[in-house]
């Protein structure tokens, strides 16, 4: 018993723990799929809309820096082109000019110099003293002689002073020369000294050695292997702005932005941190995280919560079907047993009637002589009574047993059940009376009638009250009779016989019904009483049970259908 | 035992019909003590055929035979167009045979088993019966 119940509970742990594992996968998995594809669309289009987002800013700005170039370039090339060489070599009009050009462009040019095609400076208007200077080493002048313009990185020069130079060559009275200009360095890099994306993103130039041709408006170490990176990747791409990821020493990871500037000897970089230009995302990445687990605790709460409640159910259900199968077979072993009985109270009545007359025949025969005269006829008819008396018992015995499997008057009346219960309770008053038992009634008024046969309701409590007579004929006590309308089972009238005896301890709680059953001293119980009562609430479509704590008492309850 | 004293010089003549030897043997001892004529029959056959060669007053018949129901047996003495008594006896339980019975025209019915002295009063208002219709 133990065991099975041990089985049956871990069963019904391993069906909870099977709809728990069920619903959790169930619900899991849509809500994993929907919120890994959301995740994933959104990262995405997030990255897309970033990268294109800075693409475009390195491509403004790409523009902007090299149209600046160019026009301070163009303004050189005017007015080299447009001036005769003597006046270009005359430094009052060069001053004259740089004073225009500063106006017209805001400070933008430092000097101004015109240089011959062997470096030696021959005009010159500016800040420094560099008349005559000799260029004929310098690298940028090696470079810019040979061609018709250009640009040259920053450099610190002869001044001393990051700087850089604008140039255009041009062809004066049979030979070359070269008009430069020196573009002030800050108002360069102004242009990128500003930019700023985000919280972190900010700006820088590079010449193709790796050297700053516009300072960041922050400190950053140079990254000469990402650089060499940039440059073969950007010389790929050809004009287009290279997007790229790369983790710094440090661990952290930025996003750079590349273009190419001043046909292709610059870079013109944006870095970003990758954090801070995705912050937007790993935001949602975490509402979406807090949603799962919110969700998720929610799911497995709720999915224990409610196969538990179900579980629950399935058991309560389970015992009830049971329950029930235990009563079928308990009703038809009960009546198994009635039949059974009937046939044997009938094969004895017949050598009990033959056993009472042989007894009382030889009581006849005593009557005659010399039997009269014998010494022992008093005991011999004593003998006889007793056969008789015993033979009387038998017959009531048989009588019990034939009354559990057939009835005696089974005829179906009406009845007040009330009015049944006071007259039962007068026929047992007297007996109640000599026990030291009180009869008390509580009887519900206006009960409705019940269609039943009145002898068979009488037997039944008749049993009961005996019974609580027998049980009770030592110490004395009350038995209470209830009456009232079911408030459980509809259309029901409840019968309550309860006592205030010894009550039945539990390992006999079980058997009283069975037939034969009886915990009564030999000879003065028959065993039959309660199963008849049980027959009889059975044929009258009710139900009877038993309520018993050892010491306070003992309850039984009959329900009764009402017919309408 | 009234009825005995008084039919001291006119027995009442009985038939006793029951497939328990036993018990009809030691029932007509006791009845043939009390002044009583007895036959015995123990079985429905046996019954018809001594109810076909003398005439009784009461027929005492149990209703659960081997060879013949009891109340086959009532119905074939209808037949018969009999003026005996008949006096049944029943198992505990079988009042729907019993009132069979009684609307087949027998006297009355006895429970099985019945003392001795219900029997023979039994038998004595049958027997009265019979004399005064």
């Amino acid at each position: 018993m133990k065991k099975d119940k041990g089985k049956q509970s871990q069963y019904y742990q391993t069906l909870t723990r099977k709809m728990i594992l069920t619903v959790i996968i169930v619900s899991f998995t849509p809500m994993v799929l929907v919120i890994a594809i959301l995740l994933q669309q959104f990262n995405a289009s997030y990255h897309e809309k970033t990268h294109a987002h800075l693409s475009e800013l390195v491509q403004k700005h790409k523009q902007n820096i090299d149209s600046f170039l160019q026009e301070k370039l163009s303004t050189i090339e005017f007015l080299a082109s447009t001036q005769r060489l003597s006046r270009l070599n005359d430094n009052d009009f060069l001053y004259e000019t740089l004073i225009k050009l500063r106006r017209d462009y805001d400070n933008v040019f430092v000097d101004l110099g015109l240089i011959d095609e062997k470096g030696i400076q021959r005009a010159y208007a500016g800040p420094y003293e560099l008349e005559a200077a000799d260029y004929s080493n310098a690298k940028w002048f090696k470079k810019a002689i040979s061609e018709p313009e250009f640009i040259s990185d920053v450099f610190l020069g002869l001044r001393g002073f990051p700087h850089f130079i604008v140039a255009t060559r041009v062809k004066k009275n049979g030979g070359f020369w070269l008009m430069r200009a020196t573009v002030n360095f800050n108002a360069f890099n102004s242009l990128v000294h500003n930019f700023q994306v985000g919280r972190t993103g900010f700006a820088f130039i590079l010449n193709r050695t790796g050297e700053f041709q516009a300072k960041p408006n922050q400190e950053i170490k140079p990254c000469s292997q990402c650089y060499s990176f940039f440059w073969e990747a950007v010389e790929k791409t050809r004009n287009n702005i290279l997007i790229t990821r790369w983790t710094d020493d440090s661990g952290r990871e930025n996003l750079y932005a590349v273009g190419s500037l001043k046909n292709g000897d610059w870079l013109l970089i944006v870095k970003q941190q990758a954090e801070d230009a995705f912050s937007d995302l790993n935001r949602m990445s975490n509402i979406a995280l807090l949603i799962f687990l919110v969700g998720g605790t929610a799911i497995i709460g709720m999915a224990a919560f409610t196969s538990k409640q179900m579980v629950r159910r399935i058991r309560k259900a389970d015992q009830e079907t049971e329950m029930m199968n235990k009563q079928i077979i308990e009703t038809g072993k009960m009546a198994s047993l009635g039949e059974l009985a009937a046939g044997i109270a009938h094969e004895i009545n017949n050598p009990v009637a033959i056993m009472v007359e042989e007894a009382g025949w030889m009581g006849d025969l005593f009557e005659d002589e010399p039997f009269a005269e014998s010494k022992n006829l008093s005991e011999f008819k004593r003998s006889l009574a007793q056969i008789n008396t015993q033979g009387q018992r038998c017959k009531e015995i048989t009588h019990k047993l034939l009354s559990f499997a057939r009835k005696t008057d089974t005829t179906l009346k009406d009845v007040q059940v009330n009015q049944l219960i006071q007259e039962i309770v007068g026929l047992s008053e007297q007996m109640a009376r000599y026990n030291k038992v009180t009869m008390a009634t509580e009887l519900q008024p206006d009960l409705p009638f019940i269609t039943i046969s009145p002898s068979e309701m009488q037997q039944m409590l008749l049993n009961l009250i005996n019974n609580a007579i027998d049980a009770m004929s030592k110490s004395g006590g009350t038995i209470k009779i209830i009456t009232k309308l079911s408030r459980l089972e509809k259309d029901h009238i409840v019968i309550i016989v309860e006592d205030d005896g010894p009550g039945i301890p539990e390992s006999n709680r079980e058997r009283i019904f069975e037939p034969f059953f009886t915990t009564k001293p030999v000879g003065r119980g028959t065993g039959l009483g309660l199963s008849i009562c049980y027959g009889i609430v059975q044929k009258m479509g009710g139900k009877i049970d038993v309520h018993s704590t050892v010491g306070e008492g003992t309850r039984f309850r009959i329900w009764i259908p009402v017919q309408k | 035992m009234s009825g005995a004293a008084d039919n001291c010089s006119n027995p009442i003549n009985l038939l006793l019909v029951d497939d328990e030897a036993g018990y009809v043997n030691v029932l007509a001892n006791r009845l043939r003590r009390r002044g009583m004529g007895v036959d015995k029959a123990f079985s429905g056959a046996e019954a018809i055929q001594a109810v076909g060669k003398g005439a009784f007053d009461v027929i005492i018949l149990d209703l659960k035979m081997e060879d013949m129901d009891g109340l086959e047996v009532l119905r074939i003495f209808n037949s018969m167009a009999l003026a005996s008594k008949v006096i049944m006896l029943t198992g505990h339980g079988s009042q729907a045979a019993a009132r069979e019975g009684l609307r087949l025209g027998a006297f009355d019915y006895l429970t099985k088993p019945c003392g001795l002295d219900e029997l023979l009063e039994k038998i004595n208002e049958a027997y009265l019966s019979k004399k005064i219709p």
